[in-house]
């Protein structure tokens, strides 16, 4: 969740047009709507446990990511496999674990029918088992 | 023993008899499809032997012998010394290993079973053994594409949908030209494993499943390392993907299953060393990170979709929209510029630009098979499916689910590409009959059931007699056109069955490297030059000779004479291949310079004038010309080989360039001695050539080692340089000026010899 209010962020600091009136109550009116969207999430997340964990590991990984990126561009890629390895695993971690979480909070069933929480917690280990497994390959 | 009678004549089968019934009829069709597309896939292994056949097979059947013979790390790190000399060939590390290491397990497994079977007789064999799968494969996606929607097809006739494109897909002709017995080659299992990983993609979309999506990346990754069509399915996922979110279909199953086998799949396909980077490097693969990427901000999108007004969601997304194309096409631009992406490849300019190859690449439009596909061959290689195929799409229209849309993206891009390149026919047959099994199950369903008959004709004796007879009337005309329409489809495909046979037969099961012919009989004649000619080379040459031919023969010269060659079908150095162009192409004395200089001691070249055989080096010779024209403008220029008038003439009116070439004297020296004092005839390309003039075709520089039985194969040696230092070529002529004075003075005397006589 962190990634997505980090680029929405990007996209309220964006226009670069000249402030005018219009502008300006556009620019409000996107802060106050992404405003509200963050408190809809605040609330969620307060009533669950399970998103509250899931949320933080997926924070973890951006930063991760993003980190791992900085130090790419400041000290270079050299060996490239490595930096790949590890950026692609912080990315190919988050979104299997976004996948679980979409298929966990599914609890009624409307969207993912056949598959229940306990299933979808066997897919994601068996898929992050996969995931782990080539890039150790990868990393040499 | 399965039915029991009721009183009043019904008749009544228990639920499990029924499972047993249909459960063994199923098996059984499989059994008979799978026999039926292995058998039709035997004509060539029957009629001619179990041999590989044509000429990439050779390259992947010598692959598979070393990989059979070393170990798996000696294979990636092989480092081929025996093509491209004096280069050399980094082959481990620019092929696509899929096919050499299945075909090793599974000699490697029969031999674990106590079944020692050459390794060549599982290389012949693999492509019919594959086929049956792929007819498993295509009847699994065609009950996925089918299940989920009763306006395709109705829930009783997907069944034989099913199993209709299963038997189609067996004995196609467009999948059997590619996957006969002995045929070799990356294609013969990608196809499979294309249609596994197509399956498995519309399962994974239906039910969101990451586990599903992985088996997808599993199979992709596999299909990655068989062939470089690998490239259809990165396109084509995110395609389907993209129209899916253009439809406003996103739902989060297509997040899962689309973002799991996107991440999966690419690093496992960067595990291959020929791919590498390329996922990340080349803008082919491109679509499919953009798509990854942008399923990311739908996901976001989505979530304030859900917390936000409609009129505010809109707005925020259309700004949020606009910025990240232009975001988006900056990033595509700057990478490409700064060299971080690769730019396009040639292969895929000709894909849009048909006449691209022509003129900026010779040696990709060189080859038969990247030729755009004449009409006759859509028939010819499908039959009455490609009719039958814009009726299945149309169904397909009807309710569109997200594997409809799948198969409808599928068929447009694989006829466009069908059309593009003749060889691409192949990605094509398995949507055509996807398609053509859903419109005959369509039209089975509606006309191939008289259950109405029956049960109408026992409530007759019900109704009133005034309507009876209007009834009985209409029902004639229904059961009439009914009846006409089934027996007419019926038709079709016993006719299906039987073209498709034919085809087989006639027209896909010649290995090419054995001809065959009729004799005036009628009884066959089989022409074995090729063979002749490589095994007199493995056994009369030394082992490390080096063979100059034009790139055709690499691989055959590779795997059965065992020897060095220059160039091969590999095509990787554009600059080698114009090298032994030029040679072929300029005259003796230049020619000898280049090939001294290339370490030459054997030329090959295929003669066919002498049986017909129209594959020769003389019709090809024109694609030698223009890829060493492309490098050395100067040097060589292709209208010096034509007339005056434009004709391209190997008899006595040829151009002096043509009548120079190397090719040109290697290919007709002592031509003229077969026929005595008639004139020597070419019978490829019906020229005559006056007796006097083909005993002139001389030859200095190298000298004529073996000719096969029908002069199809015709070896030379170079000869060592002189030893007195002089030139080869003004020895030749002073011995011929010599010889000239002789022989006048022997056929002065040779009358007198004759009336002694």
């Amino acid at each position: 969740m962190a990634k997505k209010d980090k680029k929405v962020a990007v996209v309220a600091a964006a226009p670069p047009l000249a402030p005018t009136k219009a502008t300006k109550s556009l620019l409000a009116e996107f802060s106050q709507s992404i405003s509200t969207s963050y408190k809809m999430y605040q609330k969620d997340l307060s009533e669950n446990q399970k998103l509250r964990l899931i949320d933080a590991f997926l924070a973890f990984l951006v930063a991760l990511g993003v980190l791992q990126f900085i130090f790419c561009v400041l000290v270079g890629n050299f060996p490239f496999n490595a930096f790949l390895g590890g950026f692609c695993s912080t990315v190919g971690q988050f979104v299997l674990t976004v996948s679980l979480r979409l298929q966990t909070l599914d609890v009624k069933g409307e969207i993912f029918g056949s598959i229940t929480p306990e299933r979808a917690l066997g897919d994601y280990i068996l898929a992050s088992l996969m995931l782990h497994f080539v890039l150790f390959h990868f990393i040499n | 023993m399965f039915v029991s009678y009721q009183d009043n004549g019904q008749v009544v089968i228990s639920a499990g008899k029924l499972r047993a019934i249909k459960l063994i009829l199923t098996i059984g069709i499989f059994v008979s499809i799978s026999f039926a597309a292995v058998s039709s896939r035997l004509f060539s292994v029957i009629r001619f032997e179990s041999i590989i056949h044509e000429f990439d097979p050779w390259f992947n059947f010598r692959a598979t012998k070393y990989l059979v013979n070393n170990s798996y790390y000696d294979f990636l790190n092989w480092f081929d010394d025996k093509t491209w000399y004096p280069l050399g060939r980094v082959t481990g590390g620019t092929l696509y290993p899929g096919l050499m290491v299945t075909s090793s397990v599974i000699h490697g497994m029969l031999k674990a079973c106590g079944l020692p079977i050459d390794i060549r007789n599982i290389c012949v064999l693999l492509a019919p053994a594959f086929s049956s799968l792929t007819a498993l494969a295509m009847f699994l996606l065609t009950m996925e594409v089918t299940n989920s929607s009763e306006a395709i097809v109705s829930r009783k006739t997907k069944l034989s949908s099913a199993f209709l494109s299963a038997i189609f897909m067996g004995i196609t002709p467009g999948y059997i030209s590619r996957s006969v017995a002995g045929s070799y080659d990356n294609e013969a299992i990608a196809i499979t494993i294309l249609m596994v990983t197509f399956y498995l993609w519309v399962k994974s979309v239906k039910l969101g499943s990451v586990f599903y999506s992985a088996l997808t990346s599993v199979f992709y990754f596999y299909m990655v390392s068989a062939w470089g069509g690998y490239v259809f399915i990165t396109n084509l996922i995110p395609l389907h993907v993209f129209v899916l979110l253009l439809m406003g279909r996103f739902d989060y199953k297509i997040y899962t299953s689309y973002t799991t086998w996107y991440i999966l799949g690419t690093l496992m396909s960067m595990q291959i060393p020929f791919v590498g980077f390329l996922p990340i490097r080349s803008n082919d693969h491109m679509s499919s990170l953009g798509v990854f990427g942008l399923l990311q901000l739908v996901l976001l999108a989505n979530y304030f979709k859900y917390t936000l007004s409609p009129e505010k969601y809109s707005r925020l997304m259309i700004l949020f929209g606009v910025l990240v194309t232009a975001l988006g096409v900056a990033a595509l631009f700057t990478a490409t510029k700064l060299g971080l992406i690769a730019p396009w490849t040639g292969r895929f300019y000709s894909l849009w630009d048909t006449s691209y190859a022509k003129i900026h690449i010779p040696i990709i439009a060189s080859v038969s098979e990247h030729q755009p596909t004449p009409w006759s061959a859509f028939f010819f290689d499908l039959n009455f499916l490609i009719w039958l195929f814009p009726v299945g799409v149309w169904f397909c229209f009807q309710e569109l689910t997200n594997e409809a849309i799948f198969i409808i993206i599928y068929s447009v891009l694989a006829s466009y590409f069908a059309g593009v390149m003749v060889r691409l026919m192949l990605t094509l047959a398995p949507v055509v009959c996807v398609c053509g099994a859903i419109t005959v199950g369509k039209l089975f369903d509606n006309y191939l059931t008289f259950k109405e008959f029956l049960s109408e004709q026992a409530d007759e004796s019900e109704k009133p007699s005034e309507s009876k007879a209007k009834s009985t009337k209409t029902n004639w005309v229904n059961f009439i056109s009914k009846a006409l329409v089934s027996v007419s489809f019926i038709f079709y495909l016993f006719f299906y069955v039987y073209h498709c046979t034919w085809v087989t037969s006639n027209a896909y099961s010649s290995p090419s490297v054995v001809l065959a012919s009729r004799n005036p009989d009628g009884s066959q004649l089989l022409i074995d030059d090729y063979r002749e000619a490589y095994y007199w080379l493995r056994m009369n040459t030394a082992e490390d000779a080096k063979v100059m031919s034009w790139w055709d023969y690499g691989y055959q010269i590779g795997g059965m004479a065992d020897r060095t060659t220059f160039v091969d079908n590999n095509t990787w150095n554009n600059t080698h291949i114009a090298t032994v162009g030029k040679a072929m192409s300029v005259d003796e004395r230049k020619a000898e310079v280049i090939m001294r200089r290339l370490g030459v001691d054997y030329i090959l070249v295929i003669f066919g004038g002498l049986i017909g055989y129209s594959g020769d080096d003389i019709n090809k010779f024109l694609w030698m010309v223009r890829i060493s024209e492309g490098i050395w403008p100067e040097e060589v220029n292709e209208r010096t080989y034509f007339t005056d008038r434009g004709e391209y003439r190997v008899d006595d009116g040829a151009t002096d360039a043509m009548k120079n070439s190397l090719m040109y004297k290697l290919s007709f020296y002592r031509f003229g001695d077969v026929f005595g004092t008639n004139d020597a005839m070419d019978r490829v390309r019906n020229q005559r050539l006056s007796s006097s003039y083909a005993r002139s075709i001389h030859l200095d520089t190298v000298e004529e080692v073996f000719t096969s039985e029908n002069w199809i194969v015709r070896l030379y040696k170079l000869k060592p340089e002189d030893n007195l230092g002089r030139d080869l070529i003004t020895v030749g002529e002073n011995e011929r000026k010599a010889a000239g004075k002789k022989s006048k003075r022997l056929s002065s005397k040779k009358p007198n010899l004759d009336v002694r006589v």
